[in-house]
């Protein structure tokens, strides 16, 4: 055609083949400075809990102790094991130096590593949030496409709704009236479920029977978390495709004559997703934090339910321990929704 | 001199009319005004809890009826476990619930739009600084960390409060801040410094004014988030155990077994409690954030 | 005589919590096969939405009344099915600011690809591939181009892309909706050469809007100028440009001289007072309020659009008065 390429400023430059090996270094500068943003986060999360735990009290063995100590021998051997006889500065390197080791002190109930009670408990856990993930992230993700597709419509009334009265809702307590109704059963009508627990008590875990029994003993816990992230995805997808909905690339692709259906699912839905999935992975995150009510009610022996066991002792390392890997989860999740969002959005990617 | 006086008297006069436009608008949002007078019943149910329900209803040592007793004339909502009839529980436990998630509210409000607005107005450092610390209290998660410090400070009212207020506010802080980022660039706060005004004068006069609507949305949106992290905290035990609260009326429950006995009533009526008000604020709060921002109100 | 695009008594009224906006009254255009057609006027006179009705992408708070007709078959009744079939393949639109009209994450090829694989379902990955390189290379950007995202083309690059992309399905007639706002004074002169090229080249229908009068004298056949909503003035092009008949036309033409013409680049050519607001429109002419010819007579009734020259009319009842 008629007009000269290097007319154009941009064309000049263009003309070299687009960077096809490897990943593009926009990325990795991206990641780099993310993952350096995590590690400071991580560092500070290491100064509050060491601020909570040995500042806070004043004399953290007595208080936290509690009673614990008949003798003052007790209390110093206490003492001495944890370093709490040193200067601050002294307790601080100490501390930093066993936590990295993976050295976060033993259990007062259970008399076992805080760090092997930490990775016993972690699994059920796991189980439970990322089920619940799972569908509440593809159910949630259907809802608020549909329910913002057509605003004001049936389905948007609706899910928008119950979205926030579930939103509203403890979701313990959520798990509480399923609970009754479905595990103990109203009236005639017999209890379907187990009240709690991870397995019954004569199941083989290894066998399919108990995996089976695994299932059907998570099954309320799992509905329960899956309401309560459900709401909160479907409200999150629902606003990030509004706010796609009134843009002109929108328009393009109609102008193109392709249907309604494939403009959303093709055009829309890609760049909503976007912001979605920040949201499902940061709240991954919060996997510990979210699962102590639920593993209490459903009494489910993960991390959460060790949170609350521990409460009543009150169990020192226990809680230090829990604190800190569920402040590493949102850290360590935080990290992999911005990497993820750096994939997947290409502004950020190249 | 005067002129200034007349522009602030106008600048007065323009911020009622803006009030009176925000509350026409306000009164057309249906489920906004739903909210307000399911709050308004539950605020003058805790404020005539003396009235309505004898104190007396609460002693366990004085209570008449028989243990979980179901619903009768008497006990129009049951008894718990103690033979206390749970209407009673449920009327003065709205005074600690509602209480506690004011007070938690009035500590998260203040530190988040302090931080906030400091951060916003002051480039460089300072507000570097204070917007990562922001950012790195809104990693730490809620409800390990107030578990912690409910255990380290001790269960009282006021611990609980404060708890939950230093626990919130970063939500708050990034909000207020990014409003008093655009505020900044507005021309006229940029006048007011060329004429020679003190930081203290513009944040007080410029910034402080034009934020504060949003605060104020914001704050009820955050009595909501409050009085759940309340009844959830109470729930694991670690509210103040001398007084009774909506989450202290479920703790109990849970620990005496209702749900095995079917005793509904006593696990029913406390969460439909806390999810009508948690729920109304949440919607005042929306109904108060799309009359401040016209955008939000094309989508709810 | 069908012809490629036939307005008849259109109007659209968009409905908004603060009132009606008629945006559109009773516009009346037509253009034949290969012919440009320019419109003019200034913000908000409804020139977008006139085009965007064409192709029945108004959206839902709009009301249309009248008809448009492409070859012959009504847009506004026709069949979802059969719009679709009608949406680029027969007219294609090259949208105002493409900044946001591309999706920006998905690569620009896919992009042009889309249209030529929703039209032609048989087409296969070789010819679809080819044909995008062919269409970047007719804008002048190299075929490599195609991998590239949005972000990373420049603004002049991506307006090209649009063309490219209105042009993929080789429709008969090609809207183009201010195709050269937003970008800088030379690319503007590119892209706008580079369009009228390409139409010329391929025969294709236009319809060109802009607030820039000079730049539709130059590339179109005949202009029509818009204000508030109704078409005041419609003729040759050069005529309407250089002798044009209502004084709004006469203000746009001296608003924005001819490109390149040094004198008049800064000649007087101020408007009094702001475009009315399509709410609050005066009776008889909505001109009038800004007008220095404007009697009586004008503001009480309508004044019709009525041929003043050999296929020039205007709507303005002073015309050939002192
Ligand atoms: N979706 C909408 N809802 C309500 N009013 C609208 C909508 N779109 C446009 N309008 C109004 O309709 C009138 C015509 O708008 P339109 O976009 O067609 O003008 P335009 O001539 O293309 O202006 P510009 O030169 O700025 O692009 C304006 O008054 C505008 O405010
Ligand atoms: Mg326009």
């Amino acid at each position: 055609m008629s007009l000269p390429a290097a007319a154009d400023p941009g064309v000049g430059a263009a003309l070299e083949p687009p960077a096809a090996t490897g990943r593009p270094r926009g990325y990795g500068r991206y990641a780099l400075g993310k993952v350096a943003g995590s590690l400071a986060s991580l560092g500070f999360v290491l100064v509050v809990n060491f601020f909570l735990f040995r500042v806070l009290p004043g004399d953290p063995a007595r208080t936290l102790g509690r009673g614990r100590f008949t003798t003052d021998e007790q209390l110093d051997a206490f003492n001495e094991t944890y370093g709490l006889d040193q200067p601050l500065p002294q307790q601080f390197l100490t501390f930093l130096g066993n936590t990295l080791t993976g050295d976060l002190g033993v259990s007062l109930r259970y008399r076992v590593p805080v760090s092997e009670l930490i990775w016993d408990r972690l699994w059920p856990t796991l189980m439970l949030v990322g089920t619940a993930t799972l569908f509440a992230a593809l159910i949630g993700i259907w809802l608020g496409v549909h329910a913002a597709w057509r605003r004001g419509g049936p389905l948007d009334r609706i899910s928008t709704s119950a979205s926030l009265t579930v939103y509203s809702m403890p979701e313990w307590w959520l798990g509480l009236l399923l609970i009754a109704a479905l595990s103990v059963g109203i009236g005639p009508l017999p209890g379907l479920f187990p009240t709690g627990g991870l397995r019954s008590v004569d199941a083989d875990p290894s066998s399919l029977a108990g995996v089976l029994d695994t299932a059907w003993h998570l099954t309320l816990p799992v509905f329960t978390l899956t309401l309560a992230y459900l709401a909160d995805y479907a409200l999150v997808m629902r606003s990030s495709l509004l706010d796609e909905i009134g843009e002109d690339y929108l328009t393009t692709a109609r102008a193109k004559g392709l249907r309604d259906k494939v403009v959303r699912n093709r055009h829309a839905v890609p760049n909503a997703l976007l912001p979605t999935t920040t949201v499902v992975a940061l709240n991954f995150g919060f996997v510990v934090a979210g699962a102590i009510t639920v593993e209490t009610v459903f009494s489910i022996p993960g991390l959460g339910l060790l949170a609350t066991e521990a409460l009543e002792v009150p169990d020192y390392w226990v809680l230090q321990g829990v604190f800190l890997v569920a402040s590493a989860a949102v850290i360590v999740a935080n990290l992999a929704a911005n990497l993820l969002y750096g994939l997947l959005d290409p502004r950020v990617r190249t | 001199m005067s002129a200034g006086t007349e522009a602030r008297r106008l600048a007065r006069r323009r911020r009622a009319q803006s009030w009176r436009h925000g509350w026409r608008e306000f009164r057309r949002n249906r489920s906004g005004m739903a909210g307000a007078v399911v709050l308004t019943l539950f605020v003058v149910m805790a404020l005539a809890a003396p009235l309505i329900a004898d104190a007396d209803g609460l002693s366990v040592t004085r209570a008449t009826g028989g243990v979980l007793e179901s619903p009768s004339g008497a006990y129009p909502l049951g008894t718990d476990d103690n033979g206390r009839s749970v209407l009673t529980l449920l009327i003065w436990g709205s005074r600690i619930s509602l209480l506690v998630g004011l007070l938690a509210t009035v500590i998260s409000i203040l530190i988040g739009t302090t931080v906030g607005l400091l951060s916003g107005y002051f480039g460089g450092w300072p507000g570097a600084v204070l917007f990562r610390l922001t950012e790195w209290f809104l990693v730490i998660p809620f409800l390990p960390l107030a578990i912690v410090l409910a255990t380290v400070l001790g269960r009282s009212l006021v611990n609980i409060a404060i708890v939950i207020g230093v626990t919130s506010w970063p939500g708050t802080a990034l909000l207020i801040r990014s409003q008093t980022l655009s505020i900044k660039q507005r021309a006229y706060v940029d006048r007011s410094r060329a004429l020679g005004g003190g930081h203290g004068h513009l944040l007080a006069r410029h910034v402080l004014p034009n934020v504060m609507p949003l605060v104020f949305a914001n704050t009820t949106l955050t009595v909501a988030v409050a009085i759940l992290s309340e009844t959830t905290l109470s729930f694991l035990g670690l509210g103040d155990p001398t007084r009774v609260s909506w989450g202290s009326m479920l703790q109990d429950a849970f620990q005496v077994g209702a749900i095995t006995t079917g005793s509904w009533w006593f696990i029913v009526p406390p969460g439909l409690c806390v999810v009508l008000v948690v729920l109304s604020f949440t919607l005042v709060g929306q109904a108060l954030e799309s009359v401040l921002n016209p955008r939000l109100r094309e989508r709810r | 005589m069908t012809g490629l695009l036939r307005i008849e008594d259109l109007s659209v009224t968009y409905r908004t919590e603060e009132g009606d906006v008629p945006a559109v009254r009773g516009v009346d255009l037509a253009v034949d096969a290969g012919e440009v057609l320019g419109i003019a006027g200034e913000s908000g006179s409804g020139k977008s939405t006139l085009a965007s009705t064409v192709l029945r992408l108004q959206p839902s708070s709009a009301r249309v009344s009248g008809s448009v007709r492409v070859d012959g078959s009504d847009v506004l009744t026709m069949r979802w099915g059969e719009l679709r079939a009608l949406r680029w393949a027969g007219a294609s639109i090259v949208f105002q600011g493409a900044q946001h009209s591309l999706n920006p994450v998905r690569r620009v090829g896919t992009q042009i690809a889309e249209p030529l694989r929703v039209h032609d379902p048989r087409a296969t990955d070789d010819t679809v591939t080819s044909r995008v390189g062919e269409l970047l290379e007719q804008v002048g950007l190299p075929a490599a181009r195609a991998a590239a995202y949005p972000h990373q083309l420049s603004g002049g690059q991506r307006q090209r892309v649009m063309i490219a992309m209105a042009l993929a399905c080789r429709p008969a007639l090609v809207l183009a909706d201010e195709p050269t706002t937003a970008l800088d004074v030379m690319v503007q002169a590119q892209v706008l050469a580079l369009l009228s090229g390409l139409v010329r080249e391929l025969g294709v229908g236009m319809v060109l809007i802009s607030h820039d009068l000079s730049v539709l004298a130059d590339m179109c056949d005949r202009i029509a100028v818009m204000y508030a909503g109704r078409v005041v003035e419609q003729g040759p092009a050069a005529e309407v440009f250089e002798a044009s008949l209502h004084p709004y036309a006469g203000a746009l033409s001296a608003a924005f001289p001819r490109v390149g013409d040094p004198a008049a680049r800064f000649a007087p050519a101020g408007l009094p007072g702001d475009p009315p607001d399509p709410r609050y429109l005066p009776s008889g002419c909505s001109f009038a309020p800004r007008c220095s010819r404007a009697v009586d007579a004008c503001r009480e009734q309508v004044p019709p659009l009525e041929e003043k020259r050999p296929g020039h009319a205007a709507a303005c009842i002073r015309v050939g008065e002192p």
